[in-house]
């Protein structure tokens, strides 16, 4: 088996785990890369069926694209969709103006917990990878979130030899994380061998593409010429940028992504 | 980058400060494995807060470890040599955070043990080693870091070298070398240092690469555990990962607890790229059978004659990490491979503080960081193999309450316990188990070696006592030493004179057998203390070994 081999086999096994052991379950989808490598997994580990709702959180903001996009992939593959908006915030004008992480804290997290509590799951599939950026290169695979969607992470409980956290108290839920072992290239590369279709955002045009989809405001795009999966698998061996570089709500404070996360933002 | 090229994991432990993050982060940064981002951020933060540049906070992403200087939770990072890909995973020193120690080290398949060269061995550096150990992990390299602290010196190295290799004598585990370093400052890292050119062996990266893999799980007997069975369609799909061995279409399999047998019909997939003839060790793979049997998850799959022991007891070597003790008379969750059952703690054969192997013999309980020899005993039957054998279904967690708070490699089966403590001795409060009247009989079909269950009397004071069995012949004066129960017991003319606590036993000549009817080797009270001194350092194979005689009175019958 080679790297690739070993990831898929270990983010399929992890599936498997959420599915059989936990209540409720859902897959956060975001239409970028990550979470289309999630669907792709999704259908090998339950041979071709998704036995879960895929859940997407829009805060409104998103690049255009995403959103004809999302509603074309989940049509044609007849996903089980559910889209929420924490309407109540946009009504009261919440927006990056009101500084970002207000922002991303309100239309993200905040909408998160609504549909966490609304259909009352108790885990949570999410696409976060440890090289994205240092709280989640601390994470488990299984990682807990209490009542308020709170984040213990200076006491994370034992996780050794596939044995998941998958004992706790009701009302708390479980961030399922099957791609935690991944990096940025493995994505690519996966991709790339899976043939799997994926959103052409990511793919130069005019000397710019995205390397990481979010919303418009807050989402810069680099300066490229990849326009083939060879030519980003390529770029991202050579650049020393790194990939949240263009994602503004990380450079807002030293630890922004960690307090963000621990009040539950994925 | 080739498409097959290997993947090692490799954990970086030891004590508290003694520089293992810092390694991490001068490897990651002297292979530019880091985008400039990340350097520039920590950079930033150094300047910010005044403090000098510290490579470790390339893994102390938390800001609490950062301003504390000491990493609290694992992480794992990947990066590349000329040969091959490797995952780094850092682990925290602090003894608080052990268990996040623990978790990150079960992960790996070779580990590099540092030691602060001025600091020497600590604390952490004997308990860490002592959980590689545990884990199964036995390729180590010792690393002594901060030699810039100490001028670089040969003399130092040897003298640390001496002390880690003598501690690690007494586990029986030698390392696969010794590496003196300055993380700080970059020696021996990339390049052999020229501030120590009295060493001659590899650096830090030539000594990651040298470390070989351990190949050939999939030659061994199929181990396949039922992870889920799966009908979202007119397909019945057994879906799991196998961890040992492989398998094809037509195969004969035998699924254990029960043992019940069948036949792989087809092998499931999805994306066309993933259809096979042949499945192996590692692959999370769907396949149906062709009798439709009620199947779950937790039964194990296997071919072969190879089986695995099914009982609902096993002996196995803890180590425990809960807060509140492992205490008899409790119900744990107890999870191997995907089976889960409750499960209690049915003896504690003898305890140790992790970092210095000092004995406490035999407790009621099992404490926080302690390690312990244990019988388990479980509510289901439980197929399992012993860790040798097996790594994936020779070990398990006990979880206690909502969090894993031990793990455990087992070490054998042990015969189906009863449910309530099975005296053979008794008199005046003392009791004593032992199965010195049980058969010991060979089992042709499972070729393995078995105990005759067979309810046995109670002996007391005066009793006259059997001594030939179909599988044993003891002489008719003899003594009995049963260490686990504290209790030694006279045979005088094949009737019971005394029972007595061990501390009251004074050798009179007469041969002397364990609470199995092993003799044991002893012809002298001297003999005996020294006995009863091994017994409480020496492993249970160890004391086994040096002292007893297995065929002196005992023999083993076909069933
Ligand atoms: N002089 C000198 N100092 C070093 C060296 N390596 C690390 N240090 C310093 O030792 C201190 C501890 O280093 P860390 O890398 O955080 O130690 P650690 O083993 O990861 O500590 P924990 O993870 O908290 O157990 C830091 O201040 C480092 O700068 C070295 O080679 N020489
Ligand atoms: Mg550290």
């Amino acid at each position: 088996m080679n790297h690739l081999d070993q990831l898929e086999a270990q983010s399929i096994f992890i599936l498997r785990e959420a599915y059989k052991k936990l209540g409720k379950l859902g897959m956060l989808w975001s239409i970028g890369k990550d979470s289309t490598v999630l669907l792709w997994l999704a259908k090998k580990a339950f041979f071709g069926h998704c036995p879960f709702p895929f859940i997407h959180v829009d805060t409104t903001y998103k690049i255009p694209e995403m959103i004809a996009y999302r509603d074309k992939v989940s049509k044609e593959l007849s996903l089980d969709l559910i889209v929420h908006t924490n309407e109540e915030a946009i009504k009261n004008g919440m927006g990056p103006e009101q500084g970002r992480l207000v922002c991303c804290k309100a239309l993200k997290t905040d909408a998160l917990q609504q549909v966490v509590k609304k259909y009352e799951f108790e885990g949570l599939i999410v696409g976060v990878r440890r090289d994205e950026e240092g709280s989640r290169s601390k994470e488990r695979v299984f990682s807990e979130r209490n009542k308020e969607d709170k984040w213990d992470y200076s006491n994370q409980p034992p996780e050794m030899w596939d044995q998941f956290k998958t004992d706790f108290p009701k009302g708390n839920h479980i961030r399922v994380h099957p791609l935690l072992a991944w990096n940025e290239i493995d994505i690519w590369e996966y991709i790339r061998r899976e043939n799997i279709p994926l959103i052409d955002l990511y793919f130069a045009r005019n000397g710019e593409r995205y390397r990481s989809l979010g919303c418009a405001p807050c989402t810069g795009k680099i300066k490229s010429n990849a326009t083939t999966l060879d030519d980003i698998i390529e770029e991202l061996k050579t650049t020393t940028v790194s990939e949240r570089a263009g994602r503004a709500q990380d450079q807002e404070d030293s630890y922004a992504m960690q307090k963000l996360r621990k009040d539950g933002y994925m | 980058m080739s498409k097959n090229r290997d993947i090692m994991k490799i954990v970086v432990v030891g004590h508290v400060d003694h520089g293992k993050s810092s390694l991490i982060g001068r490897l990651l940064y002297d292979t530019n494995s880091l985008p400039e981002g990340t350097i520039n951020k920590v950079k930033r933060i150094a300047k910010e807060t005044g403090k000098p540049f510290e490579y470790a906070y390339l893994l102390d992403a938390f800001e609490e470890e950062q301003k504390q200087g000491i990493t609290i939770d694992t992480t794992q990072i990947q990066f590349q040599s000329q040969i091959r890909d490797y995952v780094i995973i850092d682990a925290p020193g602090h003894k608080e955070f052990l268990k996040n120690m623990i978790s990150g080290a079960a992960n790996a398949e070779a580990a590099l043990l540092i030691i602060d060269a001025k600091e020497s061995v600590q604390e952490q550096s004997k308990r860490h080693a002592y959980i590689l150990y545990l884990l199964g992990i036995k390729k180590v390299f010792v690393v002594l870091n901060k030699m810039d602290l100490v001028d670089y010196s040969e003399e130092v190295f040897n003298q640390v070298t001496l002390e880690m290799g003598e501690f690690l004598k007494t586990l029986g585990v030698s390392p696969l070398g010794y590496i003196p370093v300055s993380a700080f400052y970059g020696q021996n890292i990339l390049k052999n240092s020229e501030f120590m050119s009295w060493y001659q062996g590899k650096n830090i990266l030539s000594s990651m690469d040298s470390i070989e893999k351990e190949r050939g799980v999939e030659e061994k007997p199929l181990r396949f555990p039922i992870q889920d069975v799966y009908k979202f369609d007119d397909r019945r799909i057994i879906a799991g990962r196998i961890e040992q061995g492989k398998l094809h279409v037509g195969d004969k399999i035998k699924i254990y607890p029960e043992g019940k047998e069948t036949t792989v019909k087809s092998i499931e997939y999805w994306a066309d790229r993933d259809q096979k003839s042949q499945i192996a060790a590692g692959e999370s793979v769907g396949i149906t059978v062709s009798d439709e049997f009620f199947n779950k998850r937790g039964e194990i799959i296997t071919s072969g004659s190879d089986v695995p022991y099914v009982s609902n007891s096993f002996r196995a070597n803890l180590f425990w990490m809960g807060k509140s003790p492992l205490i008899k008379g409790k119900t744990y969750k107890i999870k191997l491979t995907t089976q889960e059952t409750e499960g209690e703690l049915f003896e504690v054969i003898k305890t140790m503080d992790s970092s210095n192997l000092d004995c406490a013999g035999e407790t009621a309980e099992v404490k926080i960081n302690e390690v312990a020899e244990i019988i388990i005993k479980t509510k289901d039957l439980v197929a399992f193999d012993s860790f040798n054998d097996s790594q994936t279904t020779g070990r398990f967690v006990i979880v206690d309450g909502y969090d894993v708070a031990g793990g455990g490699i087992i070490v054998s089966d042990e015969a189906v316990v009863h449910n309530h403590f099975q005296a053979v001795f008794e008199y005046n409060g003392l009791k004593a188990r032992g199965d010195i009247f049980e058969e010991y009989l060979y089992n042709s079909d499972t070729f393995n070696i078995e105990k005759k269950q067979n309810y046995l009397p109670v002996y007391t004071l005066g009793d006259e006592i059997e001594v030939k069995g179909e599988s044993f012949s003891y002489p008719s004066n003899f003594d009995v030493l049963i260490l686990r129960d504290n209790t030694a017991i006279r045979v005088r003319n094949q009737k019971i004179t005394s029972i007595t606590q061990l501390s009251d036993y004074k050798h009179e000549g007469y041969p002397v057998l364990n609470g199995r009817g092993f003799e044991i080797n002893v012809k002298s009270d001297e003999e005996v203390q020294s006995f009863l001194r091994d017994w409480k350092v020496l492993s249970s194979t160890e004391l086994l070994s040096k002292w007893v005689v297995f065929g002196k009175y005992r023999s083993i019958q076909f069933a």
